[in-house]
């Protein structure tokens, strides 16, 4: 399973002009053959600025990126080829038919004629939308705009393909399809899938993560991994004295417990057996208690101290 | 540098959403023959300047004006969605294709370009209408200069379109700029009869060079229009120096910050 990286990130920085905080800082990671990876973080982790550098849209100000062996700044050229991009607004052109957009996808890559034709028919039939060649792109519903999107990006078979938020606007059933799509395309035709998200249960779908938190990595493996990372199981304790509890907690069972939300969290093997201990011993502040396996959200407050969704 | 099929296929698809998209061809045509039938009609007879307008209705003398406003609408039109499409439309993936950006502006600017020239050939046509005759050179020449001056306006449009963010910002500009810039080139006046201050200004309007060329093929058999410092070559030099200057500052532009 273990290949040899196809994408390089080594120490990138990035800053937009006017902004007084980098979007990305430091950012190292690799991605490697055939693999789906993710990349989830909260709005505004810089997940999308990376994603942005990936696909040629933005240039590294510091760092280095190589893909497939090219730089990205030297070779965008020869990057340009190898890669599919899936905005996340629709890059479609909503006045014209499916097909019509996959030819003109096509033409700029340098297909023509019978390859061309070859092409178009593959993917429409990945994708599942043959039956819907000639319709009009505005007339498509969300999910078959997206299953669009795709098609177009795959036109020219990209070794990598490069997706921002694939699933929005999606209904469940719809993004499910889409998972399993990009499943299949990573096995059938040796694509590198690499998509941001903010979304835990997709990011569970990926082979690898990386979780990325006001523009840095903070964690980087496969979801089996990260979840690992977390002793056992999570503990969540409600109270109207989350301060004091948290305080009682760390003298009597001097554990890492936390406080999130305005409730007591903390993680613990066997958290089953230490849940009666806390409640017997500080009687009547607790008004809930629960016990969990570890999520991809836990191991995100596990490193940055807040809930994924602090900003709102 | 240029990859021709790139840019066929921006073209195509320029005139295909065109095509498809009733409200714009309307939109671009049928505004600036409001106008000019409303204040053709309106002013008739009633204004004149002496030596320059004899024997022509003010419906006449508006006409070669109005093609060049079609053509400026219709430029204006399919080069504002660059603004959109650049972040949320067609030309994010177009950004990251192989294409060059060269090919990306050529296509862009050719697919506005033809539809601002058909439009204001469309409108050239009905010129026998109100009884302007310029004979066959005379219409060639005119399409000529349209061509000329749609490709001058295309990449006008694109320059600032792409300079822009917002669809708000171009709405400015086009009233600030781009609607003095056609007032003054002798669409609506000519520039014989005009303050000398104004006239000066309008030497710097490269619109009144085209201006000139098709007034003189269109309605000159009429009166004189031509200011006397002009020898007749140099505005067709002058709007050709536009257009390949802008065309030039678009790919530029399109080069430089994308």
């Amino acid at each position: 399973m273990m290949t040899q990286p196809i994408i390089g990130i080594h120490n990138v920085s990035f800053r937009y002009p006017k902004s007084p905080t980098p979007a990305l800082a430091n950012v190292s990671l690799m991605v490697n053959q055939g693999e789906i990876f993710g990349i989830l973080g909260p709005n505004g982790s810089g997940k999308s600025t990376l994603l942005g550098l990936l696909s040629t849209s933005l240039a590294p100000k510091e760092g280095a990126i190589t893909i497939a062996g090219f730089d990205l700044v030297k070779d965008t050229a020869a990057i340009r080829i190898l890669i599919g991009v899936v905005f996340q607004h629709p890059a479609l052109d909503k006045k014209l038919t499916i097909e019509e957009n996959l030819k003109a996808q096509g033409y700029l890559y340098r297909l023509q004629g019978r390859k061309l034709q070859e092409r178009i028919e593959h993917v429409l039939d990945v994708t599942g939308l043959s039956l819907r060649r000639r319709s009009l792109v505005e007339k498509l519903s969300g999910g078959l705009m997206r299953r669009a999107e795709i098609a177009k990006g795959l036109i020219h078979h990209p070794k990598i393909l490069i997706l921002d938020e694939p699933s929005t606007g999606l209904d469940p059933g719809a993004r499910l399809d889409l998972w399993r799509h990009l499943n299949e395309l990573a096995q059938t035709l040796q694509t590198t899938v690499v998509a941001t998200t903010h979304l835990m249960d997709e990011a569970e779908k990926c082979s690898r993560l990386a979780l990325i938190n006001e523009g840095t990595l903070i964690a980087l493996g496969t979801p089996q991994e990260l979840k690992g990372q977390i002793g056992g199981d999570v503990i969540t304790l409600a109270s109207a004295d989350p301060q004091g509890l948290k305080k009682f907690i760390a003298e009597k069972f001097s554990d890492n417990a936390q406080i999130v939300d305005q409730t007591v969290r903390l993680e613990r093997a066997q958290g089953h057996l230490i849940i009666p201990q806390i409640i017997s011993s500080y009687p009547g502040t607790i008004s809930s208690a629960t016990l969990s396996k570890p999520t991809l959200e836990d191991v995100f407050i596990h490193r940055t101290g807040h809930r994924f969704w602090n900003q709102t | 540098m240029i990859q021709w099929l790139g840019v066929a296929t921006l073209w195509q698809r320029e005139l295909l959403r065109f095509y498809r998209d009733r409200a714009r061809v309307i939109g671009a045509f049928v505004p600036p023959v409001v106008f000019w039938l409303l204040i053709g009609s309106g002013i008739g007879r009633s204004l004149r300047v002496p030596g320059t307008l004899t024997g022509m209705s003010y419906l006449q003398y508006f006409f070669p004006g109005t093609i060049l406003l079609v053509a400026l609408f219709t430029a204006i039109f399919s080069t504002i969605s660059i603004i959109e499409d650049r972040r949320e439309g067609f030309l994010q993936s177009v950004l990251v294709s192989p294409i060059s950006r060269l090919s990306l502006v050529l296509g862009k600017i050719l697919g506005s370009a033809t539809l601002a020239f058909l439009q204001g050939a469309a409108f050239l046509v009905l010129a026998p209408a109100v009884h302007i005759h310029p004979g066959l050179a005379g219409f060639i020449n005119a399409l000529i200069l349209l061509g000329i001056a749609s490709l001058g306006l295309s990449a006008l449009g694109f320059l600032i379109a792409w300079m822009l963010d917002s669809t708000q910002g171009f709405h400015s500009i086009m009233n600030l700029f781009l609607i003095p810039m056609w007032l003054l080139s002798g669409a609506l006046f000519p520039a014989g009869g005009a303050a000398s201050w104004l006239r000066f200004v309008m030497k710097f309007n490269p619109l009144y060079y085209a201006m000139n060329i098709l007034q003189a093929n269109l309605t000159a058999s009429w009166m004189n229009p031509r200011a006397h410092w002009l020898a007749p070559g140099i505005d067709f030099l002058a709007i050709c120096a536009f257009t390949l200057v802008l065309i030039m500052a678009a790919a530029w532009a399109a080069e430089k910050n994308s």
